[in-house]
């Protein structure tokens, strides 16, 4: 078998506060992250991912203590992201019980960054972040910031620099479709996911069910990345889970 | 032994990735977990868990800087049971071919190849292999978890995977687009396994706690 379809809760965390926007802008307070991260183990979650999104803004990510306390009852991945900019910042994110780091603005920056992540970790620990926006038909353009910075590369040749740099999966979020629930940007994932050899997140316009199922069978995404459905209790993992397998679509099996 | 001992288990921190959640796991198992960082708390321990993520080279020359692999090798030789998780799992090997040939702590015969040297990769075919996938229990494996393993989801992160030399080290195996890999292996008191169980959920603790209860 090929390898099965991740189903990834995404918190986006400001301060303390799970938040929640549209297009990455306009955040709403949703509630205690640890609260949902415990609850989406316990209904099966394969993967949670922690985003600070504020972090780049003042520098530093503030997620330590919220990783320290979503170990103790979490026992799947948790990646984290937001104001990773050092192989120092990784290691400390990975010590807290962290399974992977994400990042964006500091590889857009300083792409060796990735390799020396990889290096010192190994690549399987090392996600990279890519905020895609929507230029042209089959072109996109890669922003940092939460949208808010344009960097003028081009999203499929920044992501095959991050696969050539050992990145162990892309994260790509579509700054268009993010918070729409409005399905994915499935051309812009079927684009990445076909011309790199890692494993490709789709992220950014998860709704329904059917949304799933096209950036699955139709964009080859690796994994889904999925927030305000869950946060808002639209649909629970377990439902999605099973509707997945419904439509033969290989997932963990969780009872 | 009374009913309320609790088996005192080390974690060797070598610098090599992130021990909170495995000690986290193992307390959960009911065992007591400590950290240990330094040779001398290795030889004086029962039971240790060898961890670790990341590239082999280093993960290596980290624990000979530490004095830690004669340590190590001491305690298998004392028959004291051992458990390497993931690459903690691929250095009980004899060597690997990760960023170079490196010598590994040759307590399971085979050598560390990667999943690419098999098959190179594609648009559905993906290194690393990560995800949850099932076990496949080796029928011919002495162990004790006849049947219990069979189809359980585990959460697998690797690039490359312990070629082992011999079948019967191999108690559950791993398949990833029609390449088998070893997921959990075997020698006397030492296990390995290339899957996280402190990262599986509650099957992948089940089988943590009776990893801790050999």
């Amino acid at each position: 078998m090929t390898s099965n379809i991740r189903l990834i809760s995404r918190l986006d965390i400001k301060g303390s506060h799970l938040i929640k926007g549209i297009h990455l802008e306009g955040l709403k307070k949703v509630g205690n992250p640890n609260d949902f991260a415990k609850r989406y183990y316990k209904d099966g979650i394969d993967e949670i991912l922690y985003m600070d999104i504020v972090a780049s803004l003042y520098g530093r990510n503030n997620l330590q203590e919220i990783i320290k306390e979503t170990v103790r009852d979490v026992y799947v991945p948790i990646t984290v992201g937001g104001g990773i900019k050092s192989v120092d910042d990784a290691r400390e994110i990975l010590k807290c019980g962290a399974e992977k780091v994400a990042i964006n603005t500091a590889a857009t920056k300083n792409p060796d960054l990735i390799k020396q992540i990889s290096k010192r970790f190994g690549s399987q620990s090392i996600v990279v972040s890519i905020e895609a926006k929507k230029i042209s038909e089959n072109k996109w353009e890669v922003y940092t910031e939460n949208g808010r910075e344009k960097t003028g590369l081009d999203v499929l040749e920044w992501a095959q620099k991050v696969d050539n740099l050992n990145a162990g999966e892309i994260l790509i979020t579509s700054i268009d479709q993010e918070g729409t629930l409005k399905g994915f940007d499935y051309n812009l994932i079927k684009t990445v996911s076909n011309n790199v050899s890692i494993p490709v997140i789709a992220s950014g316009g998860m709704g329904n069910i059917n949304h799933a199922i096209n950036v699955i069978e139709d964009s080859n995404a690796d994994a889904i990345a999925i927030a305000n459905v869950l946060h808002y209790g639209k649909m629970s993992t377990s439902t999605i889970r099973h509707k997945l397998i419904e439509k033969n679509i290989n997932v963990r099996k969780f009872y | 032994m009374s009913e309320n001992f609790i088996k005192k288990i080390s974690i060797i921190d070598y610098g090599v990735g992130n021990i909170s959640n495995l000690l986290a796991a193992i307390n959960y198992c009911g065992s007591e977990g400590r950290v240990v960082t330094n040779y001398k708390e290795i030889d004086s321990s029962d039971y240790i868990v060898l961890p670790g993520v990341g590239a082999f080279k280093y993960a290596m020359e980290q624990l000979k800087n530490k004095n830690m692999v004669e340590s190590i090798k001491n305690h298998i030789i004392k028959e004291k049971p051992f458990l390497g998780i993931c690459l903690g799992m691929q250095l009980m090997l004899n060597k690997s071919y990760e960023f170079g040939e490196t010598d590994g702590l040759g307590i399971i015969d085979g050598e560390v190849i990667s999943i690419k040297s098999q098959k190179p990769c594609n648009a559905i075919f993906k290194i690393p292999h990560i995800g949850w996938n099932k076990l496949i229990e080796n029928k011919d494996s002495k162990s004790i978890y006849s049947n219990s393993l069979n189809d359980k989801y585990m959460y697998f992160v690797h690039s490359y995977y312990a070629n082992c030399k011999d079948p019967s080290d191999i108690i559950a195996s791993v398949d990833y687009n029609k390449i088998v890999m070893p997921a959990i292996i075997q020698q006397e008191y030492s296990y390995g396994c290339q899957f996280h169980p402190e990262k599986s959920g509650p099957e992948g603790l089940k089988i943590m706690k009776r990893f801790l209860d050999e």
